[in-house]
């Protein structure tokens, strides 16, 4: 695994490269055809896509095959699909592209995509949010589940795909460049709130993977390590993995959101409920 | 006419479900394995490779036996030798019948160091039902890939002696090739035996 070799799929997924490519080949349209006043920065460019690159880095390169085979390296994976890529992606705030791409939508489509909205909001609810983000990690870390995911080529990209997409969602909704004062997005306080519920138990995983004495994942035991290193070390380094980033991603979205909150304190003059939910209404 | 549909049918309608569901149940074996169940999970046996008196080998090649595929290398200090002696014993225990149709391989992962005669001296001494095959590293690699394990070297020492990490596990094929079992290191020799004697008795479709 060398040189160019460290670049290339080592599980080609035609589906997944395609994915990445149309994201984009849309993000990249929309930059040039969309009015100058509504275009992001270079700096809010330069953070998308090193988000979506990172996340197509750990899917469709030698990275993969590390992921694949040491207990670490997949939860280092996890951590980039879960937690980093969706970060930097969700605070490039690309709505004016989403906007851009919104406004192409033909009138006599829109009734068809009520459903897509209907899900969408289902899944960005305040309380199923956090714990789709956190059930996610806890299933495909139940070692029977792992196990399973582990050994089938087709799970294995279940996994992978559903760790991503869930943390586009989770982290969209917590970075949701809306603010609550005129619009229907989330309250700061309840964003929050959320970042802190979602860490404890992502820390409590990880310690209990930090102090188990035994194996808990023999996965990798079963089907051979990518070098051979120690068991313990393996499962020690991917438990602190679990533990401690996620944890420190809350502490960092909530200092975010907080400066967020700090910054708009008082901009906004207090208005009427009816009002709001109007105005709301009018900038989704 | 009313359209509701009554309670007699709706109860008729769920009896034929579970009669249905019931009949998918006796179909397939409801056995306990004693291994790891990877049925679905994994594709069937395939591969090419050589064996050791250096011929090509292939999957088809050994079609109709229970094939019980490891990988190791012939320096390996611990657990291929007890791997391979487990399997071994299991194998001697089944009545001679069972016995005829029933192949460990032994993949030697280490083709620098592990020549074909060298794999052949090693297997030998755990029995006649046992074949070792080895490849080049592209052919290994890609056998490794298809069953989602791995192998890797470590840093040679000054007597060229080296670790090699692979997979403990024992990938059980059947005698129609399908990816059966995954036999987990710590399985004993009676729990190995049952297993694989239950492979060897099923009917050939």
């Amino acid at each position: 695994m060398n040189g160019v070799n460290a670049l290339l799929p080592y599980d080609f997924s035609p589906w997944t490269i395609t994915s990445y490519m149309l994201v984009m080949v849309f993000y990249g349209v929309a930059l040039l055809r969309m009015p100058a006043s509504e275009r992001p920065g270079p700096g809010r460019i330069v953070t998308f896509v090193v988000g979506v690159v990172m996340c197509y880095a750990v899917m469709q390169t030698a990275f993969d095959y590390y992921s694949q085979y040491m207990f670490f390296v997949h939860r280092g994976q996890h951590l980039v699909l879960h937690h980093v890529g969706p970060v930097l992606i969700a605070l490039s705030n690309p709505l004016p592209i989403m906007r851009f791409w919104g406004r192409k939508i033909p009138q006599g489509a829109r009734p068809w995509l009520a459903p897509v909205q209907l899900s969408y909001r289902v899944l960005q609810n305040p309380v199923v949010a956090p714990v789709l983000f956190v059930g996610l990690v806890y299933f495909w870390l139940s070692p029977g589940i792992h196990f399973d995911a582990m050994l089938s080529r087709q799970l294995y990209w279940i996994m992978n795909w559903s760790m991503l997409l869930d943390g586009l969602l989770f982290w969209w909704l917590i970075f949701d460049p809306r603010s609550p004062y005129i619009t229907n997005a989330l309250g700061y306080g309840k964003r929050m709130l959320l970042l802190a519920l979602v860490a404890v138990p992502q820390m409590l995983l990880g310690a209990w993977i930090v102090f188990s004495r035994g194996m808990v994942y023999d996965v990798y035991e079963v089907c051979g390590r990518a070098w051979p290193l120690a068991p313990e070390t393996d499962q020690l380094l991917g438990g602190l993995l679990t533990w401690i980033p996620p944890a420190m991603m809350s502490v960092l979205g909530i200092l975010i959101i907080l400066r967020r909150a700090m910054h708009e304190d008082g901009r906004y003059p207090k208005q009427p409920a009816a009002l709001i939910k109007s105005s709301g209404h009018m900038n989704t | 006419m009313p359209t509701f549909v009554s309670g007699k049918r709706i109860a008729g309608l769920m009896a034929l479900l579970l009669a249905a569901f019931a009949l998918v149940g006796c179909d397939q074996s409801n056995r306990e394995w004693h291994g790891k169940d990877i049925s679905g999970l994994m594709p069937p046996l395939e591969f090419e490779l050589i064996d050791t008196q250096g011929e090509a080998v292939n999957a088809s090649d050994s079609e109709g036996q229970v094939r019980l595929v490891f990988f190791g290398f012939t320096h390996c200090p611990d657990i291929c030798p007890t791997t391979l002696a487990r399997l071994s014993q299991a194998v001697g225990k089944l009545p001679d019948n069972e016995r005829e149709r029933v192949t460990i391989m032994f993949v030697s992962v280490d083709p620098n160091r592990d020549t074909p005669e060298q794999i052949a001296a090693y297997t030998r001494f755990y029995g006649d039902r046992i074949a070792g095959v080895t490849g080049s590293e592209p052919q290994l690699r890609q056998l490794a890939k298809r069953y989602r394990t791995t192998f890797g070297y470590d840093e040679p020492d000054e007597n060229n002696n080296y670790n090699v990490s692979h997979s403990a596990g024992v990938y059980v094929f059947d005698t129609l090739g399908k990816a059966r079992l995954l036999l987990r290191p710590d399985l004993t020799v009676a729990q190995i035996r049952d297993d694989i004697s239950a492979l060897a008795q099923e009917r050939r479709s």
